[in-house]
């Protein structure tokens, strides 16, 4: 209001300083090409969407979210404690029915001969690389109830038993140094852990689901069972173990889920 | 004398609009954070719809980024990191500025429902852009303080075994995964009131842009 009064105003500077900024201001809220801007910020949405679809066919954007699982494998390594367990739950919070999840229907579980079956150690190992049924049984046991957390985001509790891998590993004579164990399942799947995850004392080769002999739809005759670990870094149905420095990927892995999958 | 008093500041008030409002570093991270906020939600739409926490809630393609659960995983493991790093520089320099206390505090019940008021009735005014009222106040910290517990739920989410007071906080891990996606439901509905608010005093955007 005091612009009117400019004629009084012994600071003409300022004075006409003002008016310029209001001349600016007008200007540019009556602008045509203003409104339509102040109109296109409701589309705001709409645009990044748009744009969303075109980034994701953008090389350097692709060259950028390639890079970055590997940094956040790193990161997620130097987060993993080997000391920190993750919680178990008592019996009363099983969750029942546990869910049959694979990439597969139920119906084509593959079959594995009990009888017949043996687990092959490869790679870097120099102790016993074939064991039976029996032999993995004979071994000392443990139990844990636990939570499978999947990277859809659905969790279920669940009891396992089986052999602590650490022990497994060492009976096998396990290269501890070095920087991968693979995991090939009679289904075709694979996958892969670090070897500190490993060794963690959570980590079970486990052959009983609730106090039973693992079903085929959990995993007969064993399951990795990693509670550290997402669900697609579980295997179930394992026939092979690779030790190994070489990067072995994962059925999963291969298409784009995180390497690491800690949870 | 009255008169006299009122001139001169008012001359002061239009000389101090040639001096920059929003500095370079709000500006900045204001514009970052909008970009990776979108990119998140996005993708961390998609992501829900893998397996919703809400039966019948589910978010359709057009809105979400990355394709399938591992593409919009890529894009939100990757621009997490824009965000959180954002975030800290943000809130870091808010302190270290003063701009915290001078700008977004203190705020009182009173000023704030009077305002709130106004705003509902239309009549609260935005003619000075230098000062936020108590609604904007109000709503930048809220945001604030609702990004951090994204933050944070998100964190408990994506590494619950490593966390484990922080999971005991957020009531374990999956209602660690309800409360972030609240957090994220108040950051969309905060952002779908600024854009309407820019949309209405279109200045502020220009102000959000070259600083005055």
């Amino acid at each position: 209001m005091t612009f009117r009064k400019k004629t009084l105003e012994p600071d003409t500077f300022l004075s006409s300083h003002a008016e310029s900024i209001i001349m600016d201001a007008r200007n540019e809220l009556e602008s045509p090409a203003r409104r339509l801007l102040g109109k296109q910020v409701l589309t705001l949405g709409g645009i990044a969407m748009l744009s969303g679809c075109n980034l994701s066919n953008d090389k350097s954007v692709n060259t950028m979210l390639r890079r970055m699982p590997s940094f956040n494998d790193n990161v997620q390594a130097l987060l993993f404690n080997p000391n920190e367990m993750a919680p178990t739950y008592p019996e009363s919070m099983i969750t029942r029915p546990f869910p049959f999840n694979a990439f597969y229907d139920a119906d084509d579980l593959p079959a594995v001969d009990a009888a017949t079956y043996r687990l092959q150690v490869v790679g870097l190992a120099n102790g016993k690389r074939v064991w039976t049924l029996d032999e993995l049984r004979a071994l000392p046991q443990e139990s844990q109830i636990t939570r499978h957390i999947c990277i859809e985001g659905w969790s279920a509790i669940g009891r396992w038993g089986g052999v602590r891998f650490s022990s497994f590993l060492k009976h096998a004579g396990a290269d501890i140094t070095a920087g991968y164990v693979s995991l090939h399942c009679a289904d075709n799947y694979w996958t892969s852990i670090d070897i500190p995850t490993a060794l963690h004392a959570q980590t079970l080769l486990t052959l009983t689901y609730d106090g039973q002999v693992l079903p085929p739809k959990y995993g007969f005759p064993m399951k990795l069972r990693v509670p550290t670990k997402l669900g697609y870094k579980n295997p179930k149905h394992i026939v092979t173990i690779t030790v190994t420095n070489r990067y072995p990927g994962g059925y999963w892995e291969n298409q784009g889920y995180n390497w690491f999958g800690g949870s | 004398m009255a008169f006299e008093t009122l001139r001169t500041s008012s001359n002061r008030e239009i000389a101090l609009s040639h001096v920059t409002i929003q500095p370079a570093w709000v500006r900045i991270s204001h514009w970052i954070n909008a970009l990776a906020v979108v990119l998140m939600v996005m993708s961390g739409w998609q992501v829900y719809d893998a397996s919703p926490i809400f039966p019948g809630l589910r978010f359709p393609s057009a809105i979400t980024l990355g394709g399938w659960l591992g593409g919009a995983l890529l894009w939100h493991f990757a621009i997490m990191w824009l965000l959180f790093a954002n975030f800290l520089v943000y809130i870091g320099m808010n302190f270290a500025t003063g701009r915290l206390r001078r700008k977004l505090l203190p705020i009182s019940f009173a000023a704030l429902s009077s305002d709130l008021i106004a705003a509902l009735r239309g009549t609260l005014g935005h003619a000075d852009l230098r000062r936020y009222n108590s609604v904007q106040k109000f709503a930048y910290q809220v945001v604030i303080v609702d990004i951090a517990f994204m933050i944070l739920s998100g964190l408990v989410t994506w590494k619950s075994v490593q966390f484990p007071l922080l999971r005991t906080l957020m009531g374990g891990y999956d209602n660690a995964r309800v409360v972030h996606f609240v957090a994220v439901s108040v950051l969309v509905a905060f952002f779908v009131v600024h854009v309407v608010m820019v949309a209405l005093v279109p200045r502020s955007l220009l102000l959000m842009i070259r600083g005055r």
